[in-house]
């Protein structure tokens, strides 16, 4: 039996190197079409992307480092550099604290309205900026809800800090909250009840389990919301009444150089908000790559 | 350190959905005991609530000499295993088995060498640096049973262990389940759905349908002695066949089985006969009636034959062939049944109300030379 076998199948081994590899024409266009997709994606990354910042660059650095050193060491450019890292400061920490609340109480918690709960996050993502600005003055300038309240108390919100940071607050709230929910969804409740069984309390619990679980997801959300926060301009602009060396943040600054023909130093403060946006996403990327690495 | 657990009139409910309703069980101190039943039946919730992950809306629960109902799951210190492990993923598997000791403050030499005890327990030994997601799941679920055991629980739940592995894996780990438990002797509670793994690891089941229990009663008299018709359907195959209680007897057109205990005279009744508990005879016996053999498979050992009963009713047997004596498909013969477990199908008989306290089934035997066993099975 196990002869016959035998002598009925062909001597393949020897036969199929002889022939020469052919693939069908078919194949041949499908993989042409691949490539030509990965090279219109990789133009689009960099006609987009990249080419704008080239060009920031170029302009920034045209003129030698000199100028760059002289516009950096300017009092209002310090100034308004600091302001804008204050405020991204304060929405980062604000947003980070309130925005892990609220992911948790949308992905965990049933409550009548949750839908609308959830739609009104993304609301700051769909009002324009200088509308946020507006409400802002509605309710806290002159003859606003709020005025009376803090005027009684001496403090000035609008054309100050208080009003400049409330408005980018509010623009960046969807980062972080967009970015948790998911991953708490996905991550589900077991191991969180798992932990409290073996004796957890529930703030060990949060910051041993579930936090560690969520920081990547929180750390692009809170990348994000830093991005958002440092490059507000028309909310901030209306509150903030832009007043030189007081109330003009770092991207108000760049408009005020480009509207007095100073486009050399405009382009300078841009790059080095461009080059701290890129160190921080780079920085996210490698930090989890290297931690990804150890985990395997 | 082992202690009882006791459930007393345990009730909950899930918006209109009454998922556990009054049920009330012991699982004795040191044993494993089962909780089985269908998908949906309560048993999981039931396991929750005594973990402390659900609130129950009455009843009580003790551990021990302890009660534990209003007790937060982390006052409680029992082991929990979840069908899907729920290992925290960002540890390693040391960190995993580490981690309800070091919430719990022992001391870190303490904490070293009571992790590696457990590891090598679990076989795991050298997989102590590995994450979770670098294992297989059976290699998973040892781990969190590991990690629930480290901080010494008095009480060990596992909810449906091993739903999650496939059929070899699953039978490797029950077996290997089973020989933890000898050595180390903690009450467990085992939900399952799977009846061969309840009987095979339980010295008790308890078995739940709709949000109640059935009946908790040993393994071996689960099977032989069912408390109600779902418990014999439920636990091993059975044929379900009907009939009236005629004289006495159970009458499948012939004369059938007789000494029909608390079923009344005329009512309509159901019998569950096991495929093995189906004999079958060339000639007419004393209690046998005839069937038609319309399909017989041959497994090797034993055969499968589908009979056909003269009013029309499907019965199936499972024989071994050298006691068929050549049987085959389209012979008429005669059948007898052993052990049938006889409930009454009028509602008013106390056979088929499933209170507490209502009387088993009637056991039915065809041979003389089998005891009369008149199953009395009331729900502790």
């Amino acid at each position: 039996m196990s002869t016959t076998q035998a002598r009925e199948r062909p001597p393949q081994p020897h036969a199929s190197p002889a022939t020469p590899r052919k693939f069908p024409r078919r194949v041949h266009r499908e993989r042409l079409v691949a490539r030509l997709l990965v090279a219109v994606a990789l133009a689009y990354v960099l006609v987009l992307l990249l080419g704008p910042l080239a060009g920031i660059v170029y302009y920034a650095l045209k003129s030698g480092l000199g100028v760059v050193g002289q516009t950096i060491s300017q009092p209002d450019v310090q100034h308004a550099l600091y302001l804008s890292f204050l405020i991204m400061l304060i929405t980062v920490i604000v947003n980070t604290v309130f925005g892990v609340m609220v992911a948790l109480v949308l992905a965990r918690d049933r409550f009548p309205g949750k839908h609308l709960a959830s739609a009104l996050v993304d609301l700051p993502l769909a009002v324009s900026p200088v509308i946020v600005g507006l409400m802002a003055v509605l309710l806290f300038g002159r003859g606003g809800w709020f005025e009376p309240f803090f005027a009684a108390r001496g403090i000035q919100v609008i054309f100050a800090l208080p009003s400049m940071v409330l408005v980018t607050i509010f623009i960046s709230i969807p980062f972080v909250i967009r970015e948790v929910v998911p991953v708490l969804q996905e991550l589900g409740l077991e191991e969180e009840q798992a932990a409290w069984t073996l004796g957890a309390s529930k703030a060990q619990t949060f910051f041993r389990v579930t936090l560690p679980n969520i920081r990547w997801g929180l750390l692009y959300g809170i990348a994000l919301s830093a991005a958002r926060a440092i490059g507000e301009v028309g909310a901030v602009l209306i509150v903030s009444g832009a007043i030189e060396g007081k109330t003009e943040t770092a991207t108000l600054l760049i408009l005020r150089f480009f509207d007095q023909f100073q486009e050399q130093q405009g382009y300078i403060v841009a790059l080095t908000l461009a080059a701290f946006s890129i160190v921080m996403l780079i920085g996210i990327e490698t930090f989890k790559r290297k931690r990804t690495r150890e985990a395997h | 350190m082992a202690g009882a657990i006791k459930v007393q009139g345990l009730t909950k409910s899930f918006g209109d959905f009454r998922a556990v309703d009054d049920v009330s069980f012991e699982a004795r101190a040191g044993e494993i005991t089962a909780l089985l039943g269908p998908s949906g039946s309560g048993k999981s919730t039931v396991l929750r609530m005594i973990a402390g992950l659900e609130q129950p809306d009455a009843g009580s629960i003790w551990v021990g000499e302890e009660e534990h109902t209003s007790k937060t799951p982390q006052e409680r210190r029992l082991g929990f295993v979840f069908q899907h492990y729920a290992l925290f993923r960002h540890m390693t598997v040391r960190q995993n088995v580490e981690f309800g000791l070091k919430v719990r403050k022992t001391p870190r030499p303490d904490a070293r060498s009571r992790v590696d005890e457990l590891l090598d327990l679990v076989g795991l030994g050298p997989f102590g640096g590995r994450y979770p997601d670098q294992l297989s799941g059976g290699q998973r679920q040892r781990v969190a049973l590991a990690r629930a055991l480290a901080p010494r629980p008095q009480v060990l739940l596992l909810d449906e262990p091993f739903g999650a592995l496939d059929a070899h894996v699953r039978q490797e780990l029950r077996r290997w389940l089973d020989a933890l438990h000898r050595e180390l002797g903690v009450t467990s509670l085992l939900v399952t759905h799977d009846q061969e793994e309840a009987l095979e690891l339980a010295s008790a089941v308890v078995v739940m349908r709709r949000g109640r229990v059935e009946q908790t009663a040993a393994p071996v008299d689960i099977y032989n002695r069912p408390a109600t018709p779902f418990v014999a359907g439920f636990v091993g195959a059975s044929n379900m066949v009907r009939g009236t209680v005629e004289n006495g007897g159970l009458n499948f057109g012939g004369p059938a089985v007789t000494a029909v205990e608390h079923v009344a005279e005329g009512a309509d009744a159901q019998a569950y006969i096991r495929p093995h508990d189906v004999l079958l005879a060339r000639t007419a016996g004393e209690r046998s009636f005839p069937v038609s053999v319309e399909r017989r498979t041959n497994l090797g050992w034993v055969s499968k034959l589908q009979l056909r009963m003269t009013d029309g009713q499907v019965i199936h047997a499972e024989l071994p062939n050298e006691e068929l004596d050549g049987i085959e498909e389209g012979d008429r013969v005669h059948a007898n049944l052993r052990n049938a477990k006889v409930f009454s199908l009028d509602a008013g008989d106390p056979a088929s109300a499933r209170g507490d306290n209502g009387p088993g089934p009637a056991v039915l035997h065809t041979s003389d030379e089998n005891d009369v066993l008149a199953a009395q099975i009331s729900q502790s």
